[in-house]
């Protein structure tokens, strides 16, 4: 077959590898991720980052849920964001940090997954789709250094084992495998001691849904770059629930509930639930 | 005026061409694609678990094949890589497969008129629109002539006689039972035993699922689904004492042609 001009030059001669990143690289190199040399100046503090992701398991699944603010400095960006991202239908990915960079690295990532899925005609392991995130996010290390991280909290269903499983990141990459429960972004530190005293092994989603809204409620409360719930706009936190029946992103409606439920209790008890001492 | 020594015409090159495609595109054994009421179903005796005649492109775009396995192989791969790359620049809702139909016509044409050999494959790119009537099903021949199909295509084996018997039974707006049981009895010779449960290759384009559209069918679903179709068959009444069926009963040409038993990876 005669060579085929432009881009589409050799589509189906060359079958390489089973990585779209890689054939993206190769292919338009121009549309990955941008990996700039160096920027003149940090530019972190004017451009929006995304803030708090937790997540948690329960008894055959788990819960990601997402705060919906996006700051740039001190100034909102935005009040309704998404940073739970669907990356196949039984894996997701919450993302904090530069909030362009994330998105579009979510992007890449959902194809990544489904391009190998396609092309092979299976799924790839958990641990090898933490793995390849990896690689992504150690990618974007330079960038990092300048002040555009992004770091990611990964969340999927292992048909495997019939149990939930979360991945957490730093910069250069990783995966960190964590048990129970992780949480990301700026008001991680207050989300994870809510979680940590919360957090019930073997309880029901709804249960897990719950205290997953308690511990951004604590960090809303405690970190100005978090959003708590609007009340007056409905916009509530991005809840999604991974099992074996897939990948499921709760309804506004729905999230409501559980909204109301936190709220009515800390009008009574602003600290919200304690956990027992003895 | 004499000829070279060893010349041969264009249109002769191209006649020997087109008959060595078509022969081995004949020699498998046919799939059949056809619209039911929540999207396309795709139906493919195929020995083999692990080599697939049909296969998810994108959302709303499946692909099914006949032919040389290693030629629709590559197709396949470089459509997938054709669809992800453009849903990924610009938006998943602008793959079509009116676009990829047309990368394949224009590399199956390529190829056909440039290479000593043609490919010997036969394909349908399918999309699954939102409503019936926006169902697309594109059938590509080796030549990279297009042609914009409705209702069902069969191509590959003893497509005609498939076909013919498949005209019979289509209906529009079928359940996907029934489609499917039609879609097998099409395959099946008349008197034939129709193809054992482990040796179909079935999928679904449906319009009712979210994201990906694309589903394979096997196992118990498969399993219920098969039961289903055949205890409520009721033959159309078209197809009555005179009809197609009974007319061609006795010369009706194998589903099952001559030559090697298709075991997914020759044909």
């Amino acid at each position: 077959m005669a060579a085929q001009r432009g881009w589409m030059n050799n589509l189906f001669l060359d079958t390489g590898s089973t990585s779209f990143t890689e054939f993206v690289g190769s292919y338009a190199p121009g549309l990955l991720p941008a990996r700039f040399e160096s920027l003149a100046a940090p530019v972190g503090d004017q451009i929006p980052h995304a803030t708090t992701i937790v997540a948690a398991t329960f008894a055959g699944g788990v819960v990601v849920a997402g705060d919906r603010r996006a700051t740039a400095g001190n100034y909102i960006s935005q009040k309704d964001m998404e940073k739970v991202f669907r990356t196949d239908d039984y894996s997701c990915m919450g993302i904090a940090g530069t909030a362009s960079t994330g998105i579009e690295m979510a992007r890449l990532y959902q194809v990544e997954l489904e391009h190998y899925e396609k092309r092979e005609g299976r799924e790839l392991s958990v641990e090898g789709k933490a793995n390849r995130l990896a690689t992504m996010i150690r990618g974007n290390l330079p960038m990092a250094m300048q002040g555009l991280a992004v770091v990611p909290l990964f969340a999927a269903y292992d048909e495997n084992r019939g149990t939930g499983r979360i991945f957490s990141y730093d910069v250069g990459g990783g995966p960190y495998e964590q048990t129970n429960y992780a949480s990301i972004g700026s008001g991680s530190l207050f989300a994870r001691g809510a979680l940590k005293k919360l957090y019930r092994e073997g309880a029901s989603a709804e249960d897990i849904i719950l205290t997953c809204v308690h511990s951004l409620y604590d960090a809303a409360d405690d970190d100005s770059a978090t959003g708590g719930p609007d009340v007056a706009r409905k916009i509530w936190p991005l809840v999604a629930v991974i099992t074996d029946e897939g990948f499921r992103r709760l309804p506004d409606e729905e999230v409501e509930g559980y909204v109301r439920q936190v709220l009515d209790l800390r009008m009574t008890d602003p600290d919200g639930p304690t956990a027992p001492l003895r | 005026m004499s000829m070279p020594f060893g010349y041969v015409s264009p249109e002769q090159e191209m006649r020997d061409k087109a008959d060595f495609a078509r022969k081995g595109i004949a020699r498998g054994r046919s799939v059949v694609v056809l619209q039911y009421e929540n999207g396309i179903l795709f139906v493919a005796p195929n020995a083999s678990r692990a080599l697939h005649k049909i296969s998810e492109i994108y959302d709303r775009i499946g692909f099914a094949a006949v032919g040389k396995y290693n030629e629709f192989e590559a197709l396949r791969l470089g459509g997938i890589r054709y669809a992800d790359i453009n849903g990924y620049t610009y938006d998943r809702s602008d793959v079509t497969a009116r676009g990829l139909a047309n990368l394949y016509a224009q590399s199956l044409g390529m190829v056909f008129t440039e290479s000593r050999k043609p490919y010997e494959v036969e394909i349908v790119v399918a999309e699954v629109g939102d409503a019936p009537e926006d169902d697309q099903i594109y059938r590509l021949t080796f030549d990279g002539s297009v042609a914009d199909e409705h209702g069902f295509v069969v191509m590959g084996g003893v497509a005609e006689a498939v076909a013919g018997r498949l005209k019979d039974r289509f209906r529009e707006g079928m359940s996907l039972p029934d489609a499917l049981d039609a879609a097998l009895a099409a395959l099946t010779e008349p008197g034939g035993e129709r193809p054992p449960m482990l040796q179909l290759e079935v999928a679904v384009l449906d319009r009712t699922r979210e994201h990906r559209k694309f589903q394979r069918l096997t196992g118990p679903r498969l399993e219920r689904l098969l039961a289903t179709g055949s205890s409520s068959v009721t033959p159309p009444s078209e197809a009555g004492a005179g009809g197609p069926l009974e007319a061609g009963d006795g010369d009706s040409p194998a589903t099952a042609p001559e030559g090697d038993i298709d075991t997914g990876s020759g044909g």
